[in-house]
């Protein structure tokens, strides 16, 4: 089976403390760091193991300046075969990103093509169910469990409150994955030195035929939340919190 | 000009999202038209019509219950009715659906919103980068507008009555899909721990950082009188079974005390614990949005917090 993986590289702003340029376009990058898109490994970690099992090729891709190059090298350390990156900024909408991305994986050989179910920056879960689409084949998004059958597969997707559903899906296909599909494999630092020979494609907009696309959203200013209602901060050392705040669930009568 | 609101149900009933729609539908104050499709759906209608000026019913066993039979019908009411916006759930259906609609139409699509404003435009703002940047975006001009809205977002307790009438359609949909077909549903497992009916939760997330650590929470949960629970990452690391889980894609809970020990607070999550009496959150970043929702904050790492309130309740119970 041939799968191609759509990867993003994202700030991780968990833990983060994240603040809005003065133009207010993005946020500030400059202390932030980047990593894989959270939903996207467990998408290429999927796609190696069906691989593995089934046998094919897996190809990742993606869109964005010579520094996102480094997710994908981490992918193809964990065992993809083939890397692509289209040169340029990363769209401003997902529908130019779409466009961008069903052009590359038009001119591929694929059998499934995997995408995060959203993006930890901007959670618009939307991309891969655009790809598929413009593309004019089979989806389901949110899925969690994936089994081969002749011909089409078996996917899983995640509903609310722990429920599935269970849908048999015709190949070719685009699947968006949810994360705990799988565990994701480590990645050592020597490995991704090894994974420097497999082949790296650099192509440019025009070399896949696209002109300027204009984006159906426009960011007009981010900015950062009112400040709410916020919790009684409870302070001291850690011994001292802690005994204050077990003398605050005595009192509240709830231990 | 009129707002259409996909009306989402499983299994018989309606959920929770769909009148969370209609409530962001209202806020328009253009015409409500609820488009509810499915097979054997004519009872919810009754309970739809009360929020909406019309109910757009179509009734089709071929449609249940199939993302792409939903798809290829609300495309043809679409196009016949041409309403302004079309709303719908940020949900796993709304997922599957919304973009498909979007392309199919050529229509502009702003998911997983958090507020919709008419500023000449429409206007979305999306809560973004863990929650901790708003943003506003227009969409481009156009006949009409997919947004989906996130769960927990828009009160279903600001309903206004409006009582519209119910009309029936035939189905759209010409033949059965083959491409994709429904297989079933799966139930989640039933395990021998129901942390619904638990008075005390101890629940941890990311924080925890290793799941060696997780016999410390089970030893505070264990003298508080507590049940352990969790965030999603937990469950997705394996390191606790899926019905430990708090939050839309696990248990909704309410219990007299809900300790989050290194959970950041995803909205996901929220929407399965605000309900909890109180609330204590233990988390480093003092950025996090547990601590919005939290009556009672410490701002340090949790694997030092827990075995010190391990400790100090230890005496406290003597």
């Amino acid at each position: 089976m041939d799968i191609i993986v759509s990867v993003r590289k994202v700030p991780d702003t968990a833990e983060a403390d994240v603040m809005v340029e003065k133009s207010g376009k993005d946020i500030e990058k400059s202390r932030l760091t980047f990593t894989i898109n959270e939903w996207d490994n467990y998408a290429v970690e999927e796609a190696i193991q069906l691989k593995e099992k089934y046998g094919g090729t897996v190809t990742v891709i993606t869109v964005g300046p010579k520094d996102v190059e480094d997710i994908l090298r981490r992918s193809l350390a964990m065992g993809a075969d083939k890397a692509i990156r289209v040169d340029m900024e990363d769209p401003e909408d997902a529908y130019t990103l779409a466009n961008i991305l069903s052009a590359v994986i038009k001119n591929q050989k694929f059998d499934l093509v995997l995408f995060g179910a959203q993006s930890g920056d901007f959670n618009r879960g939307v991309t891969g169910v655009l790809v598929a689409r413009m593309l004019g084949i089979t989806h389901a998004a949110m899925v969690n469990g994936i089994e081969v059958l002749d011909g089409s597969i078996k996917a899983s997707r995640e509903l609310e409150g722990g429920l599935n559903e269970v849908y048999d899906i015709k190949l070719p296909a685009l699947f968006t994955i949810q994360t705990g599909i799988n565990e994701p494999r480590y990645v050592s630092i020597s490995g991704i030195r090894k994974a420097r020979k497999k082949p790296l494609e650099v192509l440019t907009p025009s070399d896949l035929g696209i002109g300027s696309i204009e984006p159906m959203v426009r960011l007009d200013k981010m900015y950062l939340p009112p400040p709410g209602k916020l919790a009684e901060f409870i302070g001291g050392s850690t011994e001292e919190a802690a005994a204050k705040l077990a003398s605050i669930l005595k009192g509240k009568g709830v231990l | 000009m009129a707002v259409f609101v996909f009306i989402e149900h499983r299994e018989g009933k309606l959920m929770d999202i769909s009148f969370e729609a209609l409530s962001a539908a209202q806020k328009l104050n253009d015409e409500v038209i609820a488009v509810l499709s499915g097979e054997n759906v004519g009872d919810l209608a009754e309970k739809v019509v009360k929020y909406a000026d019309k109910v757009i019913v179509v009734d089709d066993p071929k449609i249940d219950t199939n993302n792409e039979a939903y798809t290829r019908v609300l495309d043809e009411l679409i196009k016949k009715e041409m309403p302004k916006v079309v709303i719908m759930g940020h949900t796993s259906m709304g997922m599957d659906i919304a973009p498909a609609v979007a392309i199919d139409l050529g229509l502009p699509i702003a998911t997983d919103v958090v507020k919709i404003s008419k500023d000449g435009n429409i206007k979305v703002t999306r809560s973004i980068h863990n929650g901790k940047v708003l943003a506003d975006y227009y969409l481009k001009d156009a006949e009409t507008y997919i947004i989906t809205i996130r769960t927990g977002e828009f009160s279903a307790e600001e309903l206004s009555e409006k009582n519209g009438k119910i009309e029936r359609v035939d189905s759209p949909l010409k033949e059965e899909i083959t491409n994709k077909k429904f297989v079933g549903f799966v139930q989640p497992e039933v395990g021998g721990v129901d942390i619904t009916q638990a008075d005390i939760l101890v629940s941890v997330g990311r924080g925890i950082k290793d799941k060696e650590n997780i016999p410390l929470v089970e030893e505070l949960a264990k003298i508080m009188g507590g049940v352990l629970s969790c965030s999603r990452p937990i469950v997705d690391y394996g390191w606790l079974p899926k019905e430990r889980q708090v939050g839309t894609s696990g248990k909704t809970v309410k219990p007299k005390l809900y300790l989050a020990l290194g959970i950041s607070g995803a909205f996901q999550h929220v929407a399965g614990m605000k309900g909890a009496n109180m609330i204590v959150a233990v988390n480093k970043d003092p950025k996090a949005p547990i601590f919005s929702v939290a009556q009672y904050g410490i701002v340090d790492d949790v694997l030092k917090v827990i075995p010190a309130l391990t400790q100090k309740i230890k005496e406290i119970k003597g």
